[in-house]
């Protein structure tokens, strides 16, 4: 009972376990192989590295609604350079760098001109879902094989992995970075000050426009990063796809995971986990034969739930600390 | 009732740690502060009355750097300087507590007292040596009687004085110029009221700090401080020793002051 007093990760893990034995029982071996299990990932991957960065904002009692879409632009980036007769790595290069100037352009914006990150990055969202529109030329639902032109369509598989497993592997490596950042480094400290006590924190000396600007950067980045692997891994791209749904469905996976939207609290392993059950859910859902509009419901029906676990642990925890 | 000076002799040298000279502040057509002068000697305990929205707290933010003056200046050490953020003010030694608990409730105590002066190890990353400020937290919260239930204790789950200790515990671990005390006692018990008192005290005797100290309960500021300035109306009316005066005094001084003023504006109107 202690451990679930101050491990808020538990109640995300308990639900993934009960959802993974679920569908074990119900599929049996046609879910737990490895096929079926990575195509999990394949659904968790994007979802939790937006997940990652986003959760440092929640901490920060800011929201960046504009990382879906940045996930699904930085390869655009990546392939409008490479098309001019850039080299591949420097497409790469470029490409993260233009998602973190869309992270400092969120940032500031929030910070200077005083627009809440709701407003300043829902803009940017349909920004960069426009100039998506507009660059590609083409009209939506047009998938376009990101490796058309490319003269050497091995290096970015070879550098960003294209196997079964290698989008959820850099993943997971960003979600330990991002755990390690949140609670090991003074940049952590400063996260959770800002969004526990912002005037506290000012007061206090610490930064908190700066940490603010960094922290969208950092989202952008990482969102960025992933949407350059997904889309070297998938050989595709798309300029229909909206970044809206991609967002929903981190949010949703940080709050599963125990963050709350009031600032101050959060587990970057929780969102993680969180989008881990959310690519469970998809995966075993489909496997079982129920709809894919039942899986909405049932994504709906888990936020609540864990969310619901979570307000009872907490009281629970002022319960043993009132005693 | 009377309050008598537990000191008998200030303990202050004649070198100067502040200086504040015709410092003036309006907020919109709100003038706040209408020409402060007022001077800290070195190891000086300096007490600052008045009533709500005579400019204390305003006064107070200039010096640690929050809000920017519109004119005047002010000398640290004899050094003319311009705070332009907190950052900047702290740069010079000067620390402050604020009205307002600066304390960051989700964080744990150890932490809470090294915000803003995090001990990191080297590299890049800035990482935080936890081990090394939790040890410095329990040696200091020990050695000046701060008792907190564990320095891994998150601020939300500590009574509101341990708060107020723990926040001007950092103060005075940061401090080694000046120290500005915005209304350390407010919402405190007794008890723990006469934890922050001779906490600042202690750091007085020490002589290496300067303190100005903001607060409505006369007795404190009688037993805490070498002087005490009046403030009233955004001026400094009153200047008196503590180890001169009493608190009758200070009352008389305090309404015929206000008197005066009054026959300024009626004066100032016919």
């Amino acid at each position: 009972m202690r451990l679930f007093l101050y491990q808020r990760e538990l109640t995300p893990i308990l639900i993934t376990v009960a959802l993974f034995s679920y569908f074990t029982i119900r599929a049996g071996s046609t879910f737990t192989d490895s096929l079926s299990l990575s195509s999990a990932a394949g659904y968790a991957g994007p979802i939790g590295a937006i997940a990652v960065g986003e959760v440092l904002l929640l901490v920060l009692a800011e929201i960046d609604l504009s990382a879906g879409q940045v996930f699904l632009f930085a390869p655009w980036v990546e392939y409008w350079m490479h098309n001019l007769g850039v080299p591949i790595a420097l497409s790469i290069l470029i490409a993260l760098v233009v998602v973190c100037g869309v992270g400092a352009i969120n940032g500031l914006i929030t910070v200077r001109l005083n627009v809440p990150s709701f407003v300043t990055t829902l803009a940017m969202n349909f920004v960069l879902f426009g100039l998506v529109l507009i660059y590609s030329d083409m009209t939506q639902g047009t998938p376009i094989p990101l490796s058309a032109s490319n003269g050497s369509p091995n290096f970015s598989s070879q550098l960003m992995g294209s196997w079964l497993w290698s989008e959820i592997i850099w993943v997971a490596t960003i979600a330990i970075f991002g755990t390690v950042l949140l609670r090991r480094t003074r940049f952590g400290v400063r996260i959770i000050a800002t969004g526990g006590n912002l005037l506290g924190a000012a007061e206090a000396g610490v930064p908190t426009r700066r940490v603010k600007v960094w922290a969208f950067v950092l989202c952008s980045f990482l969102s960025g990063l992933v949407g350059i692997v997904d889309a070297v891994k998938y050989g595709s791209l798309d300029p229909g796809n909206f970044g809206v749904d991609y967002i929903l469905y981190a949010v949703g996976a940080c709050v599963i995971g125990g963050t709350a939207l009031t600032g101050g609290r959060g587990t970057v392993i929780g969102a993680f986990i969180g989008a881990i059950l959310i690519g469970i859910l998809e995966d075993g859902l489909t496997l079982i034969g129920v709809s894919t509009n039942d899986f909405y419901v049932w994504v709906g029906v888990v936020i609540i739930f864990a969310m619901a676990l979570n307000a009872q642990f907490d009281k629970l925890i002022a319960r043993s600390r009132g005693a | 009732m009377s309050v008598q000076s537990e000191r008998p002799s200030p303990p202050a040298s004649d070198k100067l740690a502040l200086e504040v000279r015709g410092v003036t502040k309006r907020f919109g057509a709100l003038v706040v502060l209408r020409g402060i002068d007022l001077s800290l000697r070195q190891g000086e305990v300096l007490g600052l009355v008045g009533d709500n929205g005579a400019g204390k707290s305003t006064l107070v933010k200039i010096l640690s750097g929050f809000h920017q003056q519109d004119g005047g200046d002010v000398l640290v050490g004899g050094e003319r300087v311009n705070f332009h953020s907190v950052g900047a003010a702290r740069a010079h030694g000067i620390e402050t507590v604020y009205q307002d608990l600066a304390l960051i409730p989700q964080l744990p105590v150890y932490l809470n007292l090294f915000l803003g002066h995090e001990v990191t190890k080297l590299g890049p990353l800035r990482f935080l040596d936890k081990g090394s400020m939790r040890k410095l937290a329990r040696q200091y919260l020990d050695e000046i009687n701060v008792h907190v239930p564990s320095i891994d204790a998150e601020a939300e789950q500590l009574s509101g004085g341990q708060r107020q200790a723990v926040a001007v515990a950092r103060s005075v671990r940061a401090a080694t110029k000046i120290l500005l005390l915005d209304e350390p006692l407010a919402a405190m018990g007794a008890r723990e009221s006469r934890l922050i008192i001779d906490l600042v005290k202690d750091l007085a005797k020490s002589g290496r700090v300067s303190i100005i100290v903001i607060d409505h309960n006369y007795a404190h500021l009688f037993e805490l401080c070498d002087r005490i300035n009046v403030m009233q109306g955004g001026r400094i009316t009153i200047d008196q020793q503590v180890h001169e005066t009493s608190l009758e005094k200070l009352t008389e001084l305090m309404i015929s002051s206000y008197r005066s003023q009054l026959e300024d504006v009626s004066s100032a109107g016919a």
